[in-house]
């Protein structure tokens, strides 16, 4: 176990190299760095104090020692749109996207899995069928055209929810969170489920799958011959077996979450990460994606670890089976 | 399909030959591919699914031809048609907009048309070109082993815990606008599945029998990979290949839709979504809701096809 940690953690650092190293020479290589770093409507003697300042002048290699030396002390650049650090923008703005990403988690979750049992449990049903049917369409709608749909519906047509922003925010441990004050969830609502129905489509999907595979193993007709009831079967054991391929598949869908923000966001005036990196690419304000794609690696690497740890915590077979060798 | 069985206690069968197995007048044989189309037809769902494909697809293939209008002849779009209702007559009384016009005069029908052909096409063509990269790579990490395996396949895991959106968000931030650029971003995105798929199922097939007897055979490499493993591969890969489609178009819509993707003189549905945005909120609805169905379509009835055919291939559920 602790091997396998190890090694994983050196193959992360191996990755995050490599990451940073793509992106510096995407960014500084292809295309003008001058352009790049440098405000492009500055004077030429500014232009050349900056290229001395920035050591642009320097050979490659050493220019990326300097950004590696840089980044590991936290400094990535400043934004030419905002004249703040990039660092400081994103980290403003990563609770709204985290937030978003988490309560569409919830919904997720606590939806689809309900919802995927019972399609499991009862396929040949009109309720089943239906669930299926409804899952299909969860995961083919594209994202941004139900966002388009949900505003015309609920703030258009019927005025219900607000069509776009996030609305005031309450503090929750010095961080601004929406979902404390109602006018904050209503703001929060359609964002979240938008965001939430592929990954509800995926978890009823799993949860289904799932469920006709367990239904016919061996375990499952030996607690039947036990005399144990239909709800003690599906509410402990089938669900117990089915959590883990979903608990994983979640956990590492939390990244793509945060990554398919950048729409929702777009549609929906979300004021997060996702928001700033279009806004960024629209203005080609370069260190802030510089900043974005880094911070955005090292969350992946770190969730994709978590998530591995956490799949051979709960799968009691991988943690014997590495015992063993 | 067993032999019938013979009564016990008989006396052994005369010299001659036994006589042939006795076949039903009329009956089909029953070959692998017939078996997988009989399977395929119980869901009603998936058929229906293959006919809408077909449909849009053979819309796709001739739209310069049954298109009322040629939306990007500027000569044919009149300003002031613009805006108008589904179901309104232009204002020379010469033709209908079933589908309502957009902020320049095109008819909407027409504009969904050719779009359909773009993000289809764009669609196909890096699915097969994410196909071909993949396809190859992955069988030479099954066929070298060793470290040409590890190398790969540690690339494409590497490339698939990052979502599509970001790394084709990146390459094309990097490489600007146009179709091409949009089709190798795409195929950079999906090219690790094709090959950890092929790579499985290669990997299986290789310790097989008849692998060993063309090597045996002394038949060249080439031959024993192209030939012999590749053709038992395919069934995953097709599987994965037609969910795959789906899934370039629906990110080639999303890009397109960011700004990101094709440029406006190739418009696909993410962009005529894209335009009809800022109408939403004055209850112009009909810009961005029809090329919406039309994705919706195309997706949802690949989607059904691809579905229905994992269950048929899936040897787990084998009825």
């Amino acid at each position: 176990m602790l091997v396998y940690v190890i090694r994983r953690l050196l193959q992360s650092v191996v990755v995050l190299l490599a990451m940073s190293l793509l992106v510096f020479v995407g960014v500084y290589a292809i295309g003008n760095p001058v352009d790049i770093l440098i405000n492009p409507n500055a004077d030429q003697e500014d232009i050349e104090r900056a290229i001395k300042g920035l050591g642009l002048d320097k050979p490659l290699w050493e220019q990326y020692f300097v950004f590696l030396r840089q980044a590991l002390a936290g400094d990535l650049g400043k934004s030419f749109a905002f004249n703040v650090p990039a660092i400081q923008l994103i980290v403003e703005r990563m609770p709204a996207t985290i937030e978003l990403a988490t309560a569409a988690t919830l919904i997720a979750i606590v939806f689809g899995l309900p919802l995927g049992l019972w399609a499991g449990l009862k396929p040949r049903s009109a309720a089943g069928r239906t669930i299926m049917a409804g899952s299909i369409l969860g995961f083919s709608l594209p994202t941004f055209w139900v966002g388009l749909m949900l505003i015309m519906v609920f703030s258009v047509h019927l005025g219900w929810l607000p069509s776009s922003g996030r609305g005031p925010t309450t503090p929750l441990l010095g961080v601004p969170v929406s979902f404390l004050s109602w006018d904050g969830l209503r703001h929060l609502v359609m964002p979240a489920t938008n965001l939430a129905l592929f990954n509800l489509a995926l978890v009823i999907r799993l949860a289904r799958a799932g469920t006709r595979e367990a239904l016919v193993q061996d375990y499952v007709k030996f607690a039947r011959a036990k005399g144990l009831s239909n709800a003690r079967i599906v509410g402990v054991h089938v669900l117990k077996n089915i959590s883990i391929p979903i608990v994983t598949v979640i956990g590492l869908q939390f990244g793509s979450l945060i990554a398919f923000a950048i729409v929702t966001e777009t549609i929906f005036a979300w004021p997060g990460m996702g928001k700033l990196i279009i806004d960024s690419i629209n203005v080609l304000d370069r260190p802030v994606i510089v900043a974005y794609l880094l911070i955005i690696v090292t969350l992946f690497i770190v969730i994709n670890l978590l998530v591995d740890l956490l799949y051979s915590v709960l799968d009691p077979r991988i943690r014997l089976a590495d015992a063993r060798t | 399909m067993s032999p019938p069985t013979e009564t016990p206690a008989r006396e052994p069968a005369p010299a001659e030959s036994a006589p042939p197995p006795v076949v039903a007048p009329g009956a089909v044989e029953e070959t692998p591919l017939r078996r997988i189309a009989a399977d395929f037809a119980e869901s009603r769902l998936a058929v229906a699914g293959l006919a809408l494909f077909l449909a849009i697809l053979a819309v796709a293939a001739t739209a310069p031809l049954i298109s009322p209008q040629n939306p990007y002849d500027l000569a044919q779009l009149d300003v002031l048609d613009s805006r108008l209702e589904p179901g309104a007559r232009s204002g020379d009384g010469k033709q209908t907009f079933w589908l309502g016009t957009d902020d320049q005069g095109r008819d909407m029908l027409s504009a969904i048309f050719y779009g359909l052909r773009i993000s289809l096409g764009v669609g196909v063509a890096a699915t097969l070109g994410a196909l071909a990269l993949g396809l190859t790579l992955g069988l030479l990490a099954a066929f070298l082993g060793g470290r040409a395996d590890t190398f790969i396949m540690r690339v494409a895991d590497i490339q698939l815990s990052f979502p599509a959106i970001l790394i084709a968000l990146v390459l094309l931030a990097l490489l600007g606008q146009g179709v091409d650029k949009i089709i190798v971003a795409l195929i950079a995105v999906q090219w690790a599945y094709y090959a950890r798929t092929v790579r499985g199922a290669a990997l299986v097939e290789r310790s097989k029998e008849y692998i060993e007897a063309a090597t045996c055979l002394a038949l060249p490499a080439r031959r024993i990979v192209f030939r012999h493993l590749l053709p038992n591969c395919l069934p995953p890969v097709i599987v994965v290949a037609t969910v795959q489609v789906a899934a370039a178009i629906t990110l080639e819509a999303t890009l397109s839709f960011l700004g990101l993707g094709l440029p406006i003189t190739e418009p696909s549905l993410g962009l005529l979504i894209a335009n009809g945005f800022t109408y939403l909120l004055s209850g112009k609805y009909w810009i961005s809701f029809f090329p919406g169905v039309a994705l919706l379509a195309t997706i949802v009835s690949i989607n059904l096809v691809g579905d229905q055919l994992r269950d048929v291939l899936n040897p787990r559920l084998q009825r």
